[in-house]
């Protein structure tokens, strides 16, 4: 609670937090917060409220990643480097969508370490779908109808976005695996340049669970393999955090409303076989699959 | 040091002389030579303790300045026309978070139709955004503000953006001799940038947070109250450049012939041919003064009025235009000398770099004073618009 939490409003399981106290946590404190406007800064930084104990800025929805390069370089100018590293937390549209600077960063190899919390859509404003938002959610502006289950589009997939622009450490992780967010930013500390990692988020007002079940739903994102957690550095992959046995995409999608209209509508028996495909797709892509001998 | 240069580089050799910390940019027309030539100076290492960035646009330009300028940097950018545009979301955001960015703007015209050519259409659009805007006349004044804009800009009691904006290629482009400052005139005129609040994990600080309606406005009461600080700083910090130059380039208004009771209004470069026209006008027997605006945000209500209150018709000569309505400047002056008599005739020329010649305005001024030009465009030709 030492860096962040003072009386933060978020939601009770919500994702973003714990994800939060992990990352400043694994720098000790160390670090200058760049935030984009979103689920985040709403929940932390009322004027009078805010609930930092790390330097903070919040500037604009589409810029965090260019203001955390200025504070880089102004570290680099004013010889202060030694004060801690430069951190990035956005939101899925923040960095999918309308986050434009996050090219710049990266063109530039600027030492920043942009963390990405994924909740999958526009939480803070109600639910409206991002570039992040999976296929076959429904949300507020991709709504399950009569003609269109959902959203129709593809996740976009920021990680090979990352390793195009050749970022050194691209990595994921889930709100769910602390100590796993822990490693990762404290490597990512000890790498120079323009660093990328993305962590799942269950939003229990988003995705329409209890607070209790985050942790439930959030591993079984990844046990399906709908949210492969991969590390990679300098384009190569070194690790993934491998599933025992595979389950079947249905037990992840059950559970959440922003998914209920797969099973009540009959067509959604094609969404939910496309949805599968993709988690086979992710399995064999990075090799999730605990072989049995 | 007396040198012949271009606008670019007497720009480029004053914010060099000011030590700044990070300077990113984004090349546009008629700007970019400002930048390359900071480019050249950093290449060369002639900038120390300096950060110099090539953005992917002015959006992240000026977004960068912003997590700079938050860190505790000295900052500068230079940009105009789309680019200044682009930025704007970032500008405003930045004069909210009182961060003190440099910025030089060559006046450019606003597409569409798309034109790299003169007109002040550019820093007008941003004429709310919380920014100081001053209007220099050639480039030693443009060399000469660039270390004053930082002093007004970083004092305590301001903290806001300052933009110094130069007529595009009439000034930027042109070869002027310039006296060049000495590194050691600017070391003793401008204190190093110390601000009382910026990020640092010594002392954790949040910037930015969000307001709800119990305090937003407060924020920008603040705000407008840094502005009317400002409008004295300025005076002051004008008196003291004159002290340590030896230049005086006035107050936020010059004022030629000011017990004239016809007066022509105008901003920028057009000023040094308007101090040509209203010598002749007067040896014609017309009674004429001139004022040059300097500083446009904040504007100089109470010198206006003290100078113009007793004048009895004032021509405003604006390069931009607020469509729907009239000439920008015009706005401003009918507004600042509302209940006072004199007739006020706008005219609205020299739009997208149309040519302005000595004969043209002349003529104009003439005729309005006889009473035979009345406000509106001037030297548009007639044509038949296309209406699909």
């Amino acid at each position: 609670m030492k860096f962040f939490g003072r009386g933060h409003g978020a939601c009770p399981g919500c994702g973003l937090t714990t994800a939060v106290r992990n990352v400043l946590n694994a720098l000790d404190g160390r670090c200058f917060v760049a935030n984009s406007t979103g689920c985040l800064e709403i929940i932390s930084s009322q004027y009078g409220k805010n609930a930092w104990g790390v330097p903070y800025i919040h500037s604009l929805f589409d810029n965090t990643a260019a203001v955390a390069c200025g504070i880089s370089e102004a570290l680099k100018a004013l010889k202060r480097e030694e004060e801690g590293k430069v951190v990035v937390l956005a939101g899925d549209g923040a960095t999918a969508d309308i986050g434009l600077t996050l090219h710049g960063m990266f063109d530039r190899n600027h030492d920043v370490i942009y963390i990405c919390l994924d909740n999958e859509a526009y939480q803070n404003t109600g639910h409206q779908q991002s570039g992040l938002t999976p296929f076959g959610e429904s949300t507020t502006t991709t709504p399950a109808g009569k003609l269109i289950l959902g959203k129709m589009g593809r996740k976009k997939d920021m990680v090979a976005i990352a390793i195009a622009h050749g970022s050194p450490y691209v990595a994921t992780s889930s709100a769910v695996l602390p100590a796993d967010i822990r490693r990762k930013v404290k490597k990512a500390a000890g790498i120079e340049g323009a660093k990328y990692i993305q962590i799942h988020c269950p939003c229990v007002t988003g995705w329409g669970i209890d607070g209790k079940d985050v942790v439930k739903v959030g591993n079984l994102a990844i046990e399906t393999a709908l949210y492969p957690i991969v590390e990679f550095e300098n384009g190569k992959l070194i690790s993934v955090r491998k599933i025992k046995d595979r389950k079947p995409v249905e037990e992840y999608l059950k559970p959440q409303r922003r998914f209920r209209h797969l099973f009540t509508d009959p067509r959604g028996k094609e969404v939910i076989a496309e949805i599968q495909r993709i988690a086979d797709r992710n399995a064999e892509k990075y090799g999730l699959d605990l072989k049995k001998e | 040091m007396m040198k012949v240069v271009r606008g670019f580089y007497s720009v480029a050799h004053a914010v060099k002389l000011c030590k700044p910390n990070v300077i990113c940019a984004y090349p546009i027309t008629p700007q970019t030579e400002i930048v390359e030539n900071l480019a050249e100076m950093y290449a060369n290492g002639e900038l120390e303790n300096c950060r110099y960035i090539t953005a992917e646009s002015e959006f992240a330009a000026a977004s960068i300045l912003v997590g700079a300028s938050a860190t505790g940097a000295r900052t500068f950018t230079a940009t105009c026309s789309q680019g200044l545009i682009l930025m704007s979301e970032v500008l405003f955001n930045a004069a909210g978070m009182r961060l003190p960015i440099v910025i030089a703007n060559p006046n450019r015209a606003i597409s569409a139709p798309l034109s790299i050519w003169n007109d002040l259409q550019d820093s007008m659009a941003l004429r709310d955004a919380g920014i100081i805007q001053l209007y220099v006349e050639n480039n030693q004044e443009a060399h000469d503000a660039i270390p004053q804009a930082y002093k007004i800009a970083e004092d305590q009691r301001v903290l806001l953006p300052f933009m110094v904006c130069m007529d595009g290629f009439k000034l930027t482009h042109a070869y002027e001799p310039i006296d060049l400052l000495d590194q050691s005139v600017v070391d003793n005129f401008l204190p190093p940038f110390k601000p009382k609040a910026y990020m640092t994990t010594k002392k954790p600080l949040a910037f930015g947070c969000y307001a709800p309606p119990h305090v937003y406005m407060e924020f920008r009461v603040a705000m407008q109250n840094a502005m009317d600080r400002a409008k004295d700083l300025m005076e002051k910090v004008f008196r003291e450049w004159t002290e340590v130059s030896g230049r005086n380039w006035g107050g936020h208004l010059e004022v030629i012939y000011p017990d004239s009771k016809l007066f022509v209004v105008a901003m920028g470069s057009i000023v040094g041919l308007l101090r040509k026209v209203v010598e002749d006008l007067r040896r014609e027997g017309i009674n004429l003064g001139l004022v040059k605006l300097r500083t446009f945000r904040p504007f100089p209500v109470e010198e206006l009025r003290s100078y113009l209150g007793d004048a009895e018709k004032i021509i405003v000569l604006d390069r931009s235009i607020s469509l729907g309505y009239e000439g920008n400047l015009s706005i401003e002056l009918k507004s600042a000398l509302y209940g006072f008599s004199a007739e006020i005739i706008s005219m609205i020329l020299g739009l997208g770099g149309r040519d302005l010649s000595k004969e043209f305005l002349e003529n104009l001024i003439r005729n309005a004073i006889a009473g035979k030009e009345a406000s509106g465009f001037k030297g548009a030709k007639d044509f038949e618009e296309v209406i699909p």
